[in-house]
């Protein structure tokens, strides 16, 4: 594809989605981070061999996955001009989104009821790291879930339609990055020790 | 298709002609031009804080504990007496090396450089995002600022030195620079790290897809895939930075045990356990090298330009060129080992680190060759722009050889943390970034103001400053291969470094002049904006497409048409012409074939 044609207009929608792309790029980089900071850190004295992550996290990956195909379907519905029924895929969206955000804090309880602390003398060095870990992609979720507040007020503006859904599409790939990105971090708490 | 592009370009054009006050003009710009201006300025002030710095604490080393007027004046409670204090020494240290890497050489030069001449030379309007670039420059001014306020706080800046390693950086009751300078340093360097990334993202897209027509990547000007390049790499290992920063305000403030182990402090047992500052190395690494090519790529990038502009020939071997850019781009992520040789790491990945390193002098020596035949035989324009691009290559094979002594695991670790190793990266690293962003200042000074800058004190600048450089760093390389370690506050009371004493006066007298030949500089820089002699078009005979843009300023860079590109961008002496350069928007003639190397 020669990038060098097209109009001025298409020009700026490619490179938003791009730059959306490579701002993805740096948040794996900065995770990639993280994860390996985790696996270096296993060779330490005091890491927990035998944990269990918490049942609550095993709902939220069901629920953010969930989240991932109602956002799916409410593209889907605005692609057929289905107005009423992208509302209610996106609002689906938004509800779910929410419900990952408390389902992760009952996990957060749940490692407390266990006895590990973030931080202190009733802490230790695996549950700070999942602690982190987790507490920083809600942060993500929370800036996928002002975006999905921002599309939602557009979409009753009416600014979107089949043919002009740029910031739509921008919101529905962050979404899906960061339902990705936890299942990914989820599967590398549960197996990685 | 074409002339319904055109149509939109025109109304693109006229898009860019509302009313612009004083506010978004010069302040709030979403204009690359005006921004890369501010970038520029503000690095050239964070410079000057730098090297002021830089020279105080050369002082102290020179003439160890005696007092002295300037101390007294600038360091006001930190010189008791004019005497400089050991705190106040390793926080000028590190404060030096975090303003001149990150503020001056990262920012200064990338954002400067990348924002001046991504659009102007592939030919758009503008950045991808107008308003982010903006929000990338006052997200680094914000950050400058914050460190400049990081110095006057009571009990010091910080102080642990530019790599900031734990203990000294993580237990806030460490060292006086250890408790709010620390702090400080860190949010200054997250507001940083997320202004190097909206800015590096802006240049990613802006050169994948606002290329003009027939402005392929294979014809595209060697600057502007290196800037490209660079923001790559920025984009890869800033985050990893930010990742360990968020750890060690972990550990800092929130009482976790990720660098730190069982520490004792004033007779106090802390609760710590566990951890290891080994960890907070690599990760800081992983940043810390790339970043040096974050440094010394846009550099090398200019001075390619540069070169073949003064050279009136082709750039030597231009594919070879993008190459080792995208190899050096690459080795980078994976040597970030051979700065923790002695950090009891394992031998064997020792030497892995060892071979990955010495790798990149293949690469590195492919570009300095290159340049080499570039200017062979060619008809050389001696300009300031040109001595500097000299300079840099000069000083790129004098840093990158001692770099093949550092990147060897078993040499290493006998110069470990001396003087070899300041010498090395300031040559390498610091005195070539510095001679490829003066190289592009005097060559697009003209395009960034509209005016030239004063040839007669550019050759003053560059020879003074070239004498300089290498009457600091040629010195360091023997008193580190002595054994003078790199930090230390005082030599005088170690009798094996009594023979060294004199070396260290010499080095600081040739720093005092250096510091004080860039004044000419400034003045030069500051003066030319007003008085200097108008500049025409294309004052360089240059090929690329920032000189067919006219030389006031117009938001949307060309006043009709984008112009289309039919050649690359080193057409020098070509045969069949009657002027020794062609622009690239001259579309080939009838007969005549694309030449590319």
């Amino acid at each position: 594809m020669d990038l060098t044609q097209g109009t001025l207009k298409e020009k700026h929608g490619r490179a938003k989605k791009m730059m959306l792309w490579f701002g993805i790029i740096s948040l794996v980089m900065s995770f990639a981070g993280w994860t390996s900071a985790f696996v270096v850190s296993s060779a330490r004295p005091d890491w927990l061999k035998e944990f269990v992550l918490p049942n609550a996290f095993i709902m939220s990956t069901v629920v953010i996955v969930i989240s991932s195909i109602t956002f799916i379907l409410a593209k889907r519905a605005l692609k057929n001009n289905n107005r009423q029924q992208t509302t209610i895929w996106l609002l689906a969206t938004l509800a779910l989104g929410v419900v990952f955000i408390v389902n992760q804090f009952q996990g957060f309880q749940q490692i407390i009821d266990l006895g590990y602390y973030f931080t202190g003398a009733a802490s230790n060095i695996t549950m700070s790291y999942i602690y982190l870990i987790a507490m920083v992609h809600i942060i993500h979720v929370i800036v996928g879930l002002i975006c999905l507040l921002v599309v939602i007020y557009n979409h009753f503006k009416q600014k979107y339609n089949a043919t002009n859904m740029l910031g739509f599409e921008l919101a529905a790939t962050f979404w899906h990055f960061i339902d990705i990105l936890w299942v990914y971090l989820f599967l590398f708490l549960y197996f990685v020790r | 298709m074409s002339a319904h592009a055109d149509t939109h370009d025109h109304e693109a054009h006229e898009e860019h002609h509302h009313k612009e006050t004083f506010i978004t003009k010069y302040i709030f710009s979403i204009d690359h031009k005006m921004i890369a201006k501010q970038y520029l300025i503000t690095g050239t002030i964070m410079g000057v804080i730098g090297v002021i710095m830089s020279l105080m604490f050369r002082m102290q080393i020179a003439w160890p504990e005696e007092p002295n007027v300037i101390f007294e004046a600038l360091l006001g409670k930190w010189a008791p007496g004019g005497v400089m204090d050991a705190d106040i020494y390793l926080a000028l240290v590190t404060i030096h090396g975090t303003i001149m890497v990150f503020f001056v050489l990262t920012a200064g030069l990338s954002g400067t450089f990348s924002n001046l001449l991504i659009p102007l030379q592939i030919g758009a309007r503008d950045m991808a995002s107008g308003f982010l670039n903006m929000v990338s420059y006052w997200l680094f001014f914000l950050s400058s600022v914050i460190m400049l306020i990081s110095l006057f706080v009571e009990a010091g800046p910080a102080a642990a030195g530019w790599t900031i390693y734990p203990p000294l950086s993580a237990i806030p009751m460490a060292s006086g620079g250890s408790g709010m300078g620390m702090t400080l340093w860190l949010v200054a360097m997250a507001i940083f790290i997320a202004s190097s990334l909206l800015g590096s993202l802006n240049y990613i897209v802006t050169v994948i897809n606002l290329r003009t027509k027939g402005m392929s990547m294979t014809r595209l000007p060697l600057t502007i895939w290196a800037f490209f390049i660079t923001a790559v790499i920025g984009v890869v290992s800033f985050p990893v930075l930010l990742s360990a920063c968020l750890l060690l305000i972990m550990d800092r403030s929130f009482g976790t045990s990720f660098f730190l182990s069982d520490i004792f402090i004033q007779g106090e047992v802390l609760h710590y356990q566990g951890g290891s500052p080994v960890l907070f190395e690599h990760l800081f690494w992983f940043l810390g090298h790339p970043e040096v090519y974050i440094v010394i790529l846009p550099a090398m990038g200019l001075v390619s330009e540069i070169m073949a502009t003064n050279s009136r020939k082709p750039i030597f071997g231009y594919r070879a060129m993008i190459a080792s850019i995208l190899a050096i781009a690459f080795l980078s992520t994976i040597v970030w080992g051979h700065h923790m040789f002695v950090s009891g790491m394992n031998p064997f990945l020792g030497s892995v680190f060892t071979f990955t390193t010495l790798l990149i002098a293949i690469p590195s020596a492919v570009k300095a060759f290159n340049w080499i035949t570039t200017i062979w035989k060619g008809n050389i324009q001696m300009n300031p722009a040109m001595l500097f691009s000299i300079g840099f290559v000069s000083t790129f094979i004098t840093g990158g050889l001692t770099g093949i002594i550092l990147g060897d695991s078993a040499l290493d670790i006998n110069v470990h943390d001396t003087y070899f190793v300041i010498a090395h990266f300031h040559l390498v690293m610091g005195i070539s970034a510095l001679y490829g962003m003066f190289a592009g200042i005097y060559h697009w000074y003209p395009k960034m103001f509209g005016r030239m800058l004063n040839k007669n004190l550019g050759y003053i600048h560059f020879w003074i400053t070239a004498i300089c450089a290498y009457g600091v760093f040629f010195p360091m390389h023997f008193i580190g291969m002595a054994g003078l370690p790199r930090r230390y506050y005082t030599n005088s009371n170690f009798p094996l470094f009594d023979d060294l004493a004199n070396t260290n006066v010499i080095i600081t007298i040739f720093a005092l002049i250096g510091g004080a030949v860039q004044l000419i500089y400034l003045y030069n820089f500051f003066s030319s904006m007003f008085f200097g002699k108008r500049a025409v078009q294309n004052p360089w005979r240059a090929t690329t497409l920032e000189w067919t843009t006219p030389v006031k300023h117009v938001h949307g860079n060309w006043e009709g048409e984008i112009p289309h590109v039919y050649r690359w961008s080193y057409d020098y002496s070509k045969p069949g012409h009657d002027v020794d350069f062609v622009p690239q928007n001259v579309p080939l003639k009838e007969g005549e074939e694309e030449l590319q190397h």
